[in-house]
């Protein structure tokens, strides 16, 4: 499994019911799972605990084989830097990089950046012609490309997306899905993907929905 | 800052004595006589007026060398020397008042042992009272050294004297007597430098016996022997193209005394001199008559230095070699210079004082 | 890892050019007017160390006399003849070449006192031309610009050795240039050897001088007070300056938070990024700390020669016009700079460690901060006035005046928040319209982030109605006490008493009256000062300047009974009416009166003539004041320069002289003035910085008002309206503040800097004037946010509500 998630626990502050109460899922290798639930059903908050960008309540969270909870800020940077790429529906490029420095980002952060492999996948994402640009002169479906690709320049083990397409419009939002799960599949890695959109959701090897704090 | 500033205001020239033979001639004393008086060959002396400076030339000096032996026979020379040196010419009718004085005195004084040289200097501007010479009743100064004549009226000023000087490591207090008469150099005291003409007024009192006390290394020593005195002025004493001299006062056993010096130049120099009976009767020798020829040199602050002369005066059957007493008798004063005691042996024995400039 | 973290971290400024730019900027102009006071200061210090060292050499021992300022020739005789290397000097005041200098004359011959550097200038000077008329006069380049050149006088050397002001020359050319023939003033005591006796015993009526540190030098005690008033100006701006940095820094992070968390959402460590920021503001620090050194440099160059001009006329003490480069303050000002920066980032660092990886952390969240410890703030405001307070109690002289000074400034710099926070509630409270309301609750809402640069522009508007209120109240006095002061029409100095007396008779049938003016330079209360003997004349009686005076004063003075003294003698000896106060040996009046005396330095005395003539029989007589009927001054000068034969400078009409007196006393505070001008630009520089910071912010606040029917413009007029409001504000509360500023510089500051207490007058003119450059500089420090607003596509107001980011 690439991840594995038990009896996952979260509470916010001044709210005494927990958001997630106990959600436990798994993924395996190379498998893209989406996760989907109402507004406020906590598929997102999920998402932040499994990246590690948030502290967990309870329960526990397995990455590779690494168990999250216990580690340092400084490890779990580490894991974000290695072994997950995030994709963020408002994309978060660096606006004062380039689309060629963006791709490239975080693969030089985790030190393995391949050029090839990183031109093959602008080449794949329809960005070559927009290297020199910044990410201001971009539209949004060019942005989200950016953002993926640059989750993939890092051939991470496993992906996880926050509503990639929901600053989309629909035929823009059709587009990048397919581009990204093609690339995903033809990576090998793994793809936990949360999304509102049952219609989204369909087109993954599996489906979870997420309601009352766990996965029904 | 002290050093480098005596050495500025010295170093520019215009004192007696400065350091290596320039174009100039030796310490700028070639250069023109322009405004002061020259010695002229009439010139009477008149005493007790001429031992007091003359204001009006360019140059002066009072200038005292001694041998001397302690109790035990160890041989001593010392040196008192006061120069006088006009900036520009003061007649004695129109004396320069306080420090606007043109007058500059310098003074030396050593203290030659065998294994040592002590040497001190003094400088200070005339028209203070720091230093200065007048004439009744005679007194020479600078500071806290002094030739005080203790003479009574019936006799000459310089007859009798009392001479100190102090140095940081020495000091000495000397009575001087002398047993004969003043002498006077070249024709009747006007002494010629140069084949050109350049000269000075020039006499001595060479006979004097020496009687006091040295002190150094905490050592207070009594000590007797013979004293030179040399009386000396002029406004141009040296050709422009004469680099230096060596100047030799030495007093036979026989009793009598020989001066001589020779100016050198390009060429073959210039020799003068006299020759002194014992009674004073004084007798020039002219520049053929006398050679002097260095011996031995030895290596003196860096310059090689002729410590052994050969003398010979053969009108006088006279040849002696002269050898110093300390080879390192160097005067490491403002204006530097060899000046100290030496033996005579040959054909005369008996003892005297060399100075030697310009090397 | 950390070159991509840096490529993206530095891409930023790529990106905001002008924001770099800011940032550089700022920290360089904090850094630049505080450097530059340094420099100026450090200049004038080693300047007055190089004059200190000229005349009296580090360790080198000198004999004065016991009694009067003459070392007898006898005693100096006594001690050579003894043995002792004793190296004579004179040195007094005079004007030569037209300049007011200190001339040493020193015995050539012996001196230690000798610049080394003399043989550059003059490569072919000897003995002849140093110790024989007409001698050679070694002075600084500085001072020989000034001089005129005299072909009978000495010929002049320059030397960079030679401090400014001071004229080294041989003893024999100083005793005519004083005119005090055959005087010594002090013995250097040479090390070169001892004499037979001790020099006590020969010399009797000398004794060593007390070796002085350079700073209890005459001079160092006059000037202090001036390079401690410029030091504070300098930290002032640099303060000011800083605001800048805090600002742009703020901005800068505040811009950059999305690409930060961007960063640590892709695995950047915390720890890491922080290094890389404080590394980043190093390096910019040092950056902007070279160009700052760079422009302080510049400024002080530009600078100094009023600088000089204003030490030499408020304290006769003489600073070179040029500068030199000097290591320790390049290092200083370096220093500065850093300190300053991680001063100004401290609190945009401390956010960023604190800064959530996901909740979008909005400014109104340090607003809200900001207001609760706004009470806090408020009170430690009132603390730090009482504590400047407490300061005059603690402390002495003019450190209290500046712990008064500094403890106002940065109290009322902090009460300046809370107060504007209570003010604008009163304001919302009060407003009736929703719109009304909508401002005035926005501008309270922008306070915390506006508060530091409010803070500078309060700063600076108080300190310069302080300084300026002060140097025109000074200006005011003066020229009011200039009048009264130069009561004669003519005033005529001489060559000689003969002349004087010639003169005297000349003048007899064809004027109204005259007084002579003769003085001593003599010492009271243990520093140099003079006596002054007047007649008994109208001009003294009528018109003398006197703040306090014993009923029949001018009486008890010409009936010999008293004296009258100036006001610095007065305050720096304590003296009262009454008092007696000591005027030479075994010689002491009680004061009768006290006069003002501004722009002079020394302590000074008038008694009736004939007791100074009494004391001193000799005393020159060489000026006169002289009174002429109305419109015939014009002929009685040419009458004097034709039948009397009086050279033209010899002669000084009041007019001219009062004239004079005020060109030094305008080139006396420019210097001020230009610290003053320099420093309000910084504090507006600060006031735009700030506005373009919170501009980022400010949107979401702005897009709910547009969408409900406010146009861009109109949103646009009312950012600026906010500005020149907060700024008119700003300058309501810097007027009392900025009086009360004066009111400490005009009675303590002065009193212990000067030696005089002014009396303080309003311009509220200046005021205005003041007041509309501030609402000019908020107004010019919106309008680039304002443009901004008025043009921007409404798209980016869409957007706010699309993205909570």
């Amino acid at each position: 499994m690439v991840l594995t998630v038990e009896n996952l626990v979260k509470r916010y502050p001044g709210s005494d019911r927990p958001v997630l109460r106990g959600l436990s899922l798994s993924v395996g290798a190379g498998e893209t799972v989406a996760l989907t639930g109402e507004s406020g059903s906590g598929k997102s908050t999920a998402l932040h605990l499994i990246a590690g960008l948030d502290h967990l309540d309870g329960g526990e969270i397995t990455l590779g084989g690494t168990p999250l909870s216990g580690l340092s800020d400084a490890a779990r940077a580490d894991l974000r830097r290695n072994r997950v790429a995030l994709i963020f529906q408002q994309f978060n490029l660096i606006p004062s990089l380039t689309v060629d420095q963006n791709l490239s980002f975080h693969a030089r952060l985790a030190g393995r950046d391949d050029p090839q492999w990183r031109a093959e996948i602008a080449g794949r994402l329809g960005l070559a012609d927009l290297g020199a640009r910044y990410p201001e002169a971009l539209s949004g479906g060019q942005a989200q490309r950016v953002a993926i690709g640059r989750a993939l320049a890092l051939r991470p083990p496993l992906l996880l997306a926050d509503e990639p397409t929901g600053n989309l419009d629909e035929t823009t939002a059709g587009a990048v899905l397919d581009l990204m799960l093609d690339l995903v599949r033809d990576t090998g890695a793994a793809l936990l993907l949360v999304t509102h959109s049952d219609k989204v959701a369909a087109r993954l090897d599996r489906h979870l929905h997420l309601s009352g704090g766990v996965v029904a | 800052m002290t050093v480098d500033r005596r050495r500025f205001v010295l170093g520019l020239g215009a004192l007696p004595l400065a350091g290596a033979a320039q174009a100039q001639g030796f310490a700028g004393l070639g250069t023109d006589a322009e405004g002061f008086a020259l010695p002229a060959r009439d010139h009477r002396f008149v005493f007790p007026r001429d031992h007091a400076a003359h204001p009006d030339f360019r140059i002066e000096w009072w200038y005292v060398t001694g041998n001397l032996t302690d109790a035990q026979g160890v041989g001593y020379g010392i040196q008192w020397t006061l120069f006088r040196s006009a900036l520009a010419p003061e007649t004695t009718a129109q004396p320069g008042d306080g420090w606007t004085s043109p007058q500059i005195w310098l003074a030396h004084a050593a203290l030659t042992r065998g294994d040592h040289h002590h040497v001190a200097e003094r400088l200070a501007r005339g028209g203070i009272g720091a230093a200065g010479v007048r004439s009744a009743p005679f007194a020479a100064w600078i500071d806290d050294w002094a030739m005080l004549s203790q003479a009574g009226p019936e006799q000459d000023a310089l007859d009798l004297l009392h001479l100190t000087a102090r140095g940081s490591d020495f000091s000495y207090d000397l009575g001087l007597r002398a047993e004969g008469p003043l002498i006077f150099h070249g024709d009747a005291g006007y002494s010629v430098k140069s084949p050109a003409g350049q000269a000075s007024h020039y006499y001595s009192q060479p006979f004097y016996q020496v009687t006091g006390e040295i002190r150094f290394d905490g050592q207070v020593v009594e000590v007797i022997g013979h004293a030179w005195l040399d009386r000396e002025w002029s406004s141009q004493p040296l050709a422009g193209d004469q680099s230096g001299w060596d100047w030799f006062s030495l007093s036979f056993d026989s009793g009598d005394k020989l001066m001589a010096f020779q100016l050198r130049d390009d060429g073959d120099g210039f020799r003068s001199g006299s020759w002194i009976a014992p009674d004073g009767h004084t007798t020039p020798i002219g520049d053929r008559d006398i050679r002097m020829t260095p011996l031995d040199h030895s290596r003196v602050d860096g310059r090689r230095v002729p410590t052994r002369w050969q003398i010979d005066l053969p009108a006088r059957e006279l040849s002696v070699t002269v050898t110093a007493l300390n080879p390192q008798s160097w005067m490491a004063t403002s204006v530097p210079y060899w000046e100290g005691p030496v033996r005579l042996k040959g054909s005369h024995a008996g003892q005297g004082y060399l100075e030697m400039t310009g090397y | 890892m950390i070159r991509a973290v840096a490529q993206a971290l530095l891409s930023h400024w790529r990106r905001h050019p002008g924001q770099f730019a800011t940032l550089v900027l700022g920290l360089a102009l904090a850094t630049a007017l505080w450097s530059a006071v340094q420099a100026i200061n450090a200049e004038a210090r080693a300047s007055y160390a190089q004059a200190a060292a000229l005349l009296t050499p580090q360790d080198q021992p000198v004999l004065v006399p016991r009694q009067g300022d003459v070392v007898a020739r006898g005693s100096y005789l006594a001690l050579r003849r003894d043995g002792w290397p004793v190296s004579a000097v004179l040195d007094g005041d005079t004007r030569f070449g037209g300049v007011s200098v200190t001339v040493m004359g020193v015995d050539m011959l012996s001196s230690p006192v000798m610049p080394d550097d003399l043989g550059d200038s003059a490569p072919d000077l000897g003995p002849v031309d140093l110790l024989t008329a007409p001698g050679i006069a070694i002075v600084s380049p500085d001072t020989a610009a000034r001089m005129q050149s005299d072909p009978d006088g000495p010929r002049l050397i320059l030397s960079e050795q030679v401090p400014p002001g001071i004229v080294l020359t041989d003893i024999a050319v100083a005793e005519a240039l004083l005119d005090r023939r055959g005087e010594i003033s002090r013995l250097f005591l040479l090390p070169d050897r001892q004499g037979r006796r001790d020099w006590a015993q020969v010399a009797p009526d000398l004794q060593l001088a007390p070796s002085r540190a350079v700073s209890d030098t005459d001079t160092a005690r006059l000037t202090d007070s001036f390079h401690l008033n410029l030091t504070a100006f300098g930290l002032l701006s640099f303060a000011v300056g800083l605001f800048i940095v805090q600002g742009t820094v703020g901005l800068a992070q505040e811009q950059r938070r999305p690409m930060l968390r961007t960063l640590r959402a892709l695995g950047v460590p915390l720890r890491l990024l922080m290094l890389c920021l404080v590394v980043e503001l190093a390096a910019l620090a040092l950056l902007a700390g070279v160009l700052g050194l760079g422009l302080g440099y510049g400024i002080a160059a530009a600078l100094l020669p009023d600088v000089a001009a204003t030490l030499r006329g408020l304290y006769g003490a003489d600073a070179p016009g040029s500068l030199t480069l000097r290591a320790p303050w390049v290092l200083a000002g370096l220093g500065m700079t850093l300190a300053g920066t991680a001063l100004a980032s401290l609190q945009s660092l401390w956010r960023l460690a604190q800064l959530p990886l996901l909740a979008s952390a909005s400014p109104q969240g340090w607003a809200r901060a900001a207001a609760r410890s706004a009470r806090w703030q408020a009170l430690g405001g009132l603390a730090l006035v009482l504590a400047g307070m407490l300061g005059t109690v603690l402390f002495d002289g003019l450190l209290a005046g500046f712990a008064l000074l500094a403890g106002l400034l940065m109290g009322a710099a902090l009460i300046l928040p809370p107060v504007l926070g209570q003010v604008l509630r009163i304001g919302a409270r009060r407003a009736r319209t929703p719109l009304a309301q909508w401002v005035w609750a926005d501008l309270r809402a922008q306070l915390p982030g506006l508060s530091l640069a409010l803070m500078a522009l309060l700063l600076a508007l108080a300190a310069n109605i302080g300084v300026g209120t002060m140097v025109s109240s000074f200006r005011l006095t003066f020229t009011g006490w200039l009048d009264q002061r130069l009561a004669s029409d003519l005033y005529i100095t001489t060559d000689s008493d003969a002349q004087t007396q010639a003169l005297r008779d000349w003048l007899t049938p064809r004027v109204d009256g005259m007084v002579p003016i003769r003085r001593v330079e003599t010492r009271l209360d243990g520093a140099p000062g003079r006596i002054y003997g007047v007649i008994d004349d109208p001009i003294y009686r009528e018109h003398w300047p006197l703040l306090a005076a014993a009923p029949m004063g001018w009486d008890q003075i010409f009936d010999q009974r008293g004296v009258l003294v100036n006001e610095q003698l007065a305050r720096r000896a304590g003296l009262g009416l009454g008092d007696p106060v000591e005027l030479g040996a075994g010689w002491s009046l009680p004061v009768v009166g006290i006069y003002s005396d501004y722009g002079n330095p020394e302590g000074q005395a008038i008694v009736a003539l004939d007791a100074l003539l009494a004391r001193h029989p000799d005393l020159p007589d060489r000026q006169l004041g002289v009174r002429v009927p109305d419109g015939t001054l014009p002929a009685l000068m040419d009458d004097l320069r034709d039948d009397f034969g009086l050279e033209r400078d010899a002669m000084v009409d009041q007019a001219t002289l009062k004239a004079v007196s005020l060109r030094v006393f305008e080139k006396t505070f420019v210097v001020t003035g230009a610290l003053n001008v320099l420093t309000l630009g910084v504090a507006g520089f600060a006031l735009l910085t700030a506005f373009l910071t919170l501009w980022t912010m400010r949107l979401p606040q702005l897009a709910p008002v547009w969408a409900m029917g406010l146009t861009r413009a109109h949103l646009a007029r009312l950012e600026l309206l906010r500005s020149v409001a907060l700024a008119a504000l700003a300058f309501v509360l810097a007027l009392p503040l900025g009086l009360g500023l004066a009111w400490v510089l005009l009675t303590v500051i002065n009193v212990q800097a000067f030696g005089w207490r002014l009396p303080m007058y309003l311009f509220p003119l200046d005021w205005l004037r003041l007041g509309g450059l501030a609402l000019l500089a908020a107004a010019l420090a919106a309008v680039i946010p304002a443009r901004r607003l008025s043009r921007l596509p409404p798209a980016h107001l869409l957007r706010i509500f699309a993205d909570d980011r």
